[in-house]
């Protein structure tokens, strides 16, 4: 079947060149990094030009990388290692949008004794940073808010941000998960103190992310046991995912102008064609300050699972923030913190494309996702209300 | 991805009766596109008060319109009185089950399957008839629907009520008043088998039924007692009807134990299992 993967937000495809990388670490040099036989002591010597190739994408030095085994696990990595290296400050500081990774560790450790401020943001999925400078207080150990966010694309001002953490002497932490590979980072001039990167969302395997953190940053490790990553995080280095992870990152750096352009260029087509060929469509998320694969529309009318159902049948992989995939009923808590009303939150459906996409891919969407939101609607009992609402439009507009 | 049947994707991909039939006899509607799903059945009847067509339009996921789907086909040929029969586990056994999260896509069928029937005979109702209070403001749920489905399904917990009428599903503010329903429901079953179990004439109980009475008696009423008082009690041995049993914590040096033997132990197990128990504390 024909397989039109506009997912990359959850998922990316794992760059060839990424897999024969990894290949030889499998088959061949399978060695222990902290062996001391040369054996196992080249693998080592790999990793560290991995943990290079990860720096240089963001612009931080290699012994400023760990290595961790997930975008989730940096998360917690980050905001426990800073809480433990600060047993005294007890408030932490997150938005009502981050990704489950952040945002539900910010349920736990309110229910455990920590204050937590979550901040609001507006219908353009934008904080206010007056809001944010009211909440740092002296006792915050760490603030953390994601760099873009990954149901909308919407990026947030991360260095106006690190500027009023930095003036309240606080601590940063950015989930970058969906930033990085997508759009230029340069950490050495930065007020970011720790950003997470996960291998799966720029193109290298599940199971491997890793962990910035700033020299000079006190940090208690989250993973105790071994000496590994300079006794940052224990256990064993997934060494043919870390080599996969480095390599994923030069890639990254070498298409990072392909993103800019040609992925953005798809993105914007796309999207301008479904609001086109579509009634009752909006955007949500702010237009401009947004990742350049990413476009989340809500059709009102007609609901999310039923939409991306039928899109499965014609081989298009997309995901939705209704209720019904959410697998606890719960409709995107993104969409519901940006106010969107809860019709709209049922019908959104979020497309993300990456440098495999082609403007075949774009066209087949714009080809198919119309006539599915009409069978829809066709069926919805709201379809007269629908007509109703489009007359009165026309009337009000003089026509 | 959902998990569901060959039948539900079969009536989602090739929904049956949709659409809407003019001057209908009957028409139910339920759900709200606040809810994220709703339901509008049409019936048509002949003079022999059959079902003899059927339509609907929904808004909702895939289990919805194939919940839809599949009502309008069980409708066709029956009378109004076969169709009030048909409940929301009909429906899902009729598409070879629903993901236990989409129960209440079924619930929906049923639903507005009452309002039409409901519509038909007269009542001019707009949802089926719940004086209750809001307590899911998310999806507009009411105590008493709430009551029902967790009667209904014998639910115990929060997610379950929500699978089955998506309360709690927003938000998440009404947990606790869920949790409140569920514990009264529940209570109030409790009380009712105990008073019926009081009621009940005497006859002689098997031994196994004796011993199980028993120790349900202690975990129930007794040991929450004594715990409470940071004392505590163990069942050792039953014979005929002489139960004997040690005590814990506080209770061993309490000098009124032996009241407490007396006054709550054996009085209890007499209440519950048979007035001829008699009670000794053993050494353990």
């Amino acid at each position: 079947m024909k397989v039109v993967y506009t997912d990359n937000n959850a998922t990316t495809r794992v760059a060839p060149e990424v897999v024969d990388a990894m290949l030889p670490y499998f088959t061949e040099y399978y060695g222990n990094p902290s062996s001391m036989h040369t054996f196992g002591g080249q693998v080592a010597r790999k990793m560290d030009v991995a943990r290079q190739q990860v720096a240089e994408l963001i612009g931080a030095d290699p012994a400023e990388i760990v290595f961790t085994s997930c975008g989730t696990e940096s998360d917690n990595a980050a905001i426990w290692g800073i809480l433990r290296a600060n047993p005294r400050k007890r408030h932490i500081v997150i938005t009502r949008v981050e990704h489950p990774a952040v945002y539900n560790l910010g349920k736990y450790l309110a229910q455990n004794g920590y204050h937590v401020t979550e901040l609001g943001v507006d219908s353009h999925g934008m904080l206010d940073l007056n809001e944010l400078s009211d909440a740092v207080r002296e006792d915050t150990a760490i603030v953390s808010i994601m760099y873009a966010n990954n149901e909308t694309g919407v990026i947030f001002p991360i260095e106006e941000i690190g500027q009023i953490v930095k003036s309240k002497g606080s601590i940063l932490h950015t989930d970058a998960v969906q930033a990085v590979g997508k759009i230029p980072l340069n950490l050495s001039k930065s007020t970011i103190d720790l950003l997470t990167i996960s291998g799966h969302k720029l193109h290298a395997p599940k199971g491997v992310g890793a962990l910035f953190i700033k020299k000079g940053i006190t940090f208690t490790p989250f993973i105790v046991g071994g000496h590994q990553e300079k006794n940052r995080r224990g256990g064993t280095e997934n060494v043919p995912s870390i080599i996969g992870l480095g390599k994923a990152c030069e890639l990254a750096k070498n298409y990072m102008g392909k993103e800019l352009t040609v992925v953005k260029q798809l993105r914007d087509t796309l999207e301008e064609e479904i609001l086109k060929k579509a009634p009752d469509v909006r955007v949500n998320g702010h237009k401009t300050q947004r990742l350049p694969n990413t476009t989340n529309l809500s059709f009102e009318f007609v609901e999310g699972e039923a939409i991306l159902l039928l899109l499965n049948e014609k081989g298009i992989c997309a995901s939705s923030g209704s209720a019904c995939t959410s697998g606890s009923l719960e409709p995107s808590h993104v969409l519901r913190a940006m106010g969107v009303p809860f019709t709209a939150v049922h019908g959104s459906v979020r497309l993300s494309l990456s440098r495999y996409n082609t403007i075949e891919d774009v066209h087949y969407i714009i080809e198919h996702l119309p006539p599915i939101i009409r069978r829809l609607r066709e069926i919805s009992p709201y379809g007269r209300e629908m007509k109703a609402k489009a007359q009165t439009t026309r009337v009000s507009a003089g026509i | 991805m959902w998990n569901y049947s060959e039948k539900v994707k079969d009536h989602f991909f090739h929904p049956r009766n949709v659409g809407e039939i003019q001057n209908p006899d009957a028409v139910g509607e339920v759900g709200s596109l606040a809810c994220g799903d709703a339901l509008k059945l049409m019936l048509k009847l002949d003079t022999s008060g059959r079902i003899v067509d059927v339509k609907f339009k929904t808004f909702g996921c895939g289990s919805a319109i194939a919940s839809a789907s599949a009502l309008t086909e069980m409708l066709k040929g029956k009378t109004l009185d076969e169709a009030e029969k048909i409940t929301d586990n009909d429906i899902a056994e009729y598409l070879d089950g629903l993901p236990e999260q989409k129960m209440h896509c079924s619930v929906m069928g049923r639903e507005a399957l009452e309002a039409a029937i409901a519509n038909y005979q007269g009542v001019k109702i707009e949802k089926p008839v719940d004086d209750g209070t809001i307590v899911c403001k998310c999806f507009g749920v009411t105590d008493n629907k709430i009551a029902h489905e967790v009667r209904e399904h014998k639910l115990t917990t929060i997610e379950q009520v929500t699978n089955f009428c998506k309360a709690g599903g927003g938000c998440g503010s009404c947990h606790p008043q869920i949790q409140a329903i569920i514990d009264e429901v529940w209570q109030k079953e409790k009380e009712k088998a105990m008073s019926e179990m009081a009621r009940k004439p005497v006859k002689k109980l098997t031994n196994i039924q004796k011993v199980k009475l028993i120790q349900e008696t202690i975990e129930r009423d007794i040991r929450p007692t004594l715990q409470s008082d940071g004392g505590d009690i163990e069942l050792i041995d039953i014979d005929g009807d002489r139960v004997m049993v040690s005590f814990r914590g506080s209770c061993v040096e309490c000098p009124s134990s032996k009241v407490t033997l007396k006054s709550t132990v054996e009085a209890k197990l007499r209440e519950f299992v048979t007035d001829t128990l008699i009670v000794e504390e053993v050494a353990s």
